[in-house]
């Protein structure tokens, strides 16, 4: 039981609570429990939404009421449904594309640290390149290109993912290069240079572990800003068809000239759902970050818990 | 005011106290509960006394003297009493707190080169303390304060302090700006000096140097000094009286002549015991001749040079000029020299890890000059190689057994239940017991990791074995017992050995031929015990003589000596 306990406390989110305190803790818990939130509407989406996201009613742009809760838009689809089912949406999106870049860029990254040379300048030179480019027009280049303006609910869904992919992509190469270049001179690799080992054998068993330590930080914010990105080509119309999957983006899209005429619902409540995604994922990663690092996590004084201990024994 | 006045006072045991420590507890909080880092430790420095207090890592002689200047981080709480000229520094506010350093005790730190802000000059960083203080109710003047900055560099001997006031302290050798470090300390004339390890990161002629000017300091200025080292030889040239810490906990106090010859705890004992002492225990002891010249030649360096290339402009660096030697089978080969000697250069080039730039080296008949690694792998079985850190040598996401496997999977056939127990015996020979194999890196003690660095350099029975300071990171009674296994190992496998330190008195114990290298050259090479004993070539003397000995009468006659030997060059 014990042992069970033990591992479980070593889970990563787990371990970082326990550790925590004060503020630092308030962000952590706030940020689990809005990401924790949005996890389970995704998936859940099915049974949580009253209507299918792409079911049209006659009632066009109703204020909310007992059917349509959160009210229905211009083109007759109800609002709660759809910012349900868009949680799926995003979620999807996220893991692809997050997935997608990870791998690639941890590859790339370490063969171009580890080996260096020509092939490491000309893959720093593109990764800079991609780097400067806008990463809003880089995804819609890359959407229009994968999709070719028809999308269905996996052809929309990748290709948001792959535009996101493309511009994720140098974030961890970046990443991951650089700590292969730190830790290609540390003592442990230069033994295994040593012992004879080759390359690979270098960079799958004793680079790849230790570099890869900052990703789940890396990801989780990541993931806030893939979040923004999908939102961002839906609104701008190069998203998913409503028909197709139900997005954020395209809803605020359409909410724009709602807002002007005082109706207020079909705006709100989408861009609810990406204010507060993005907040809890944001939250999470940058507590998380914190935590992790000794120098910047509090700790509770020794003075004040040897009061505490005291107290109690006094007691 | 208790400070002192300039004209130089006697150490006088009557005076009241410079700095009294009384019952001193620091505890932290960490992750893992509270940690006792000190407990209970009181002490007294008088006027014009040097206090050293020494210890192993982990015994607190750090954060004790931390805690002497409140410098102590936030997770840690003290209690107790550490008074100085009046003020208790653990109750005082933030605001006298201020006052009192710099102005009735100074910090001179372990490694000058971080210690020094590199943006600013070395004037306006000694100039910073004096501006922020009052010495006499108004405040300094850029034009005074630079005055007395030029006043407090002539102190430390800092030729033409004039014009070095205005360097940057990277235009400053390493000696050079622990004297600066030193200088900004006495800028306000403290009463009381702190000197964490203040020669730990120098090299033993520039050690000698910091020891001289530190003695100087105190008989001029009457200034106290606390000294926390680890290093017995430093204690016994310069301290007058010594605290011994162990585990937070005082052990033992005695003057210094006392404390060395007659230790009267086991831990002091056992402490004093585990220091290498030049001359003492040589490898080499009786030899007339070298030995093994029989025996097949597994190293064989002529004219080595080795090269780094310059940036843009400027020249490549010779790191090893023109060095000839050899290693035959079974003999080990002692390379000594100061940092920036190339010692560390010419052991990676003869592992493969760095290129050499002309002359030839052969390692085991392969010409290392434009080797490939790709023909070079197979001779590389026959190679192993032991690091400085044996903390930072092992993968810290692999088990020790799996680490100690790692030239057993690449280099042999052998399938998996025979690799274990292969990795056990190998862990049993650098005594270890087996279970270790399980353990991560980081739960096992500097020692035990550094033994565990030597079952895998032996891993495969190597012809050679490379040992880049392997005791440099360990405490003394550490080092002891990893060179005495390794001195076992070595007479029962037979493998000749390339030993690189910087500390003779180490070497000495392994090697029977030594080779003596300064900037890139090798200046002296011979028989062990020779070499120590008689020195042929100016540096060797020079070296040898400004190694300080855990002996103060001893070491106080090599003083004169040495003196000697700088006063005649």
């Amino acid at each position: 039981m014990e042992t069970k306990s033990s591992l479980f406390s070593r889970l990563p989110v787990i371990s970082q609570l326990k550790k925590s305190m004060g503020l630092q803790r308030g962000m952590l818990v706030a940020g689990l429990v809005m990401t924790v939130g949005f996890l389970l509407t995704a998936a859940f989406a099915p049974w949580l939404a009253p209507y299918g996201f792409s079911q049209r009613f006659d009632q066009t742009q109703a204020p909310p009421s007992s059917t349509h809760l959160w009210g229905t838009t211009a083109g007759g689809y109800d609002v709660l449904s759809r910012t349900i089912w868009g949680a799926q949406t995003a979620f999807l999106v996220i893991v692809v594309a997050v997935v997608l870049s990870i791998f690639i860029g941890v590859i790339l990254g370490l063969v171009s640290g580890y080996l260096g040379g020509w092939l490491d300048r000309i893959l720093v030179v593109v990764a800079d390149a991609i780097y400067a480019f806008p990463t809003l027009l880089l995804a819609m280049v890359m959407s229009i290109a994968i999709s070719q303006g028809r999308s269905s609910l996996w052809s929309g869904i990748f290709s948001a993912a792959i535009s996101i992919t493309v511009v994720y992509i140098p974030q961890y190469f970046r990443v991951i290069r650089a700590e292969t270049i730190r830790l290609k001179a540390e003592p442990f690799v230069e033994s295994a240079i040593v012992v004879g080992a080759s390359s690979v054998r270098i960079m799958a068993r004793h680079i790849y572990k230790n570099a890869t330590r900052t990703l789940p930080l890396i990801f989780t914010l990541n993931a806030s800003e893939a979040i923004l990105t999908l939102a961002g080509l839906g609104f701008l119309g190069f998203g998913i068809e409503p028909s197709s999957a139900a997005e954020w983006g395209y809803d605020l899209n359409h909410a724009q000239s709602d807002a002007t005429s005082g109706i207020w619902w079909t705006g709100l409540f989408p861009g609810l759902a990406i204010v507060l995604t993005v907040l809890g994922l944001t939250l999470l990663g940058e507590s998380m970050n914190d935590l992790n690092d000794p120098r910047l996590r509090g700790r509770k004084r020794a003075e004040k818990k040897a009061r505490k201990n005291k107290e109690l024994v006094d007691a | 005011m208790s400070r002192h006045s300039e004209n130089g006072v006697a150490p006088e045991a009557g005076l009241r106290p410079v700095l009294d420590v009384e019952k001193l507890k620091i505890t932290f909080a960490t992750d893992a509960g509270d940690v006792f880092a000190v407990k209970e430790v009181s002490f007294t420095v008088a006027p014009g006394e040097i206090v050293a207090i020494v210890g192993e890592s982990g015994s607190g002689k750090t954060v004790t003297a931390k805690a002497i200047l409140g410098l102590l981080p936030e997770t840690a709480h003290s209690s107790g009493a550490v008074i100085i000229s009046g003020n208790d520094v653990i109750t005082v506010s933030p605001h006298q707190l201020r006052q009192i350093r710099g102005r009735d005790v100074a910090m001179v730190f372990q490694e000058p080169s971080t210690a020094l802000n590199p943006v600013y000059t070395v004037g306006w960083q000694i100039a910073e303390g004096l501006r922020s203080h009052r010495p006499e109710g108004k405040r300094v003047g850029r034009k005074e304060a630079r005055k007395l900055a030029i006043e407090a560099l002539g102190k430390v001997g800092i030729p033409d302090p004039e014009k070095r006031v205005d360097y940057y302290p990277h235009q400053f050798s390493g000696g050079q700006k622990q004297r600066v470090v030193i200088a900004a300390a006495l800028a306000l004339n403290p009463g009381l000096i702190v000197a964490d390890e203040p020669t730990t990161a120098l090299d033993v002629t520039v050690q000698a140097e910091i020891l001289e000017l530190l003695r100087d300091l105190r008989d001029k200025f009457g200034t106290s000094i606390v000294l926390i080292t680890h290093n017995m030889g430093v204690v016994a040239d310069l301290a007058d009286r010594v605290v011994v810490m162990f585990q937070g906990d005082v052990v033992e106090e005695a003057t210094a002549e006392v404390l060395f010859a007659a230790p009267k705890q086991d831990y002091t004992q056992k402490l004093l015991a585990a220091v290498p002492h030049l001359g003492r225990n040589s490898a080499s002891a009786g030899f007339t001749e070298r030995a093994f010249q029989d025996k097949e030649v597994v190293v064989e360096a002529r004219e080595l040079e080795i090269e780094y290339p310059g940036r843009l402009g400027s020249p490549a660096f010779r790191a090893v000029d023109k060095v000839s030697f050899t290693i035959s089978a079974g003999e080990v080969f002692g390379l000594v020299g100061e940092s920036g000697s190339g010692k560390t250069t010419i052991g990676r080039a003869v592992a493969g890890l760095n290129r050499t730039t002309g002359g030839s080296l052969k390692v085991l008949g392969y010409e290392m000059l434009n080797y490939r690694e790709r023909s070079f792998r197979r001779y590389r079985k026959d190679i192993g190689f032991v690091f400085q850190d044996p903390a930072a040598s092992f993968n810290p996401h692999l088990s020790i057994g799996e680490c100690v496997a790692e030239p057993l999977l690449i280099h042999t056939e052998l399938s998996g239940p025979e690799v274990t127990k292969k990795v056990q015996e190998l862990l049993e020979s650098v005594q270890l017991p087996r279970a270790y194999a399980k353990r991560f890196p980081h739960e096992l003690s500097g020692g035990q990791r550094q033994r565990a660095s030597l079952a895998r350099g032996l891993a495969l029975s190597p012809k050679l074995l490379i040992a880049d300071e392997p005791t440099s990171a360990l405490d003394v009674s550490v080092q002891a017992k990893v060179l005495e296994l390794f001195r076992e190992i070595q007479s029962e496998l037979g493998f000749a050995a390339l030993f690189i330190s910087h500390d003779l008195a180490v070497v000495d114990i392994l090697a029977e031929w030594v080779g003596v290298l300064y900037k890139g050259k090798m200046v002296e090479q011979g028989i062990g015990h020779q070499i120590m004993g008689n020195p042929q070539d100016d540096y060797t003397k020079r070296l040898l003589a400004s190694l300080p000995v855990p002996n103060p009468a001893e070491q106080a006659l090599r003083r004169a000596n040495h003196q000697a030997l700088i006063a005649a060059r």
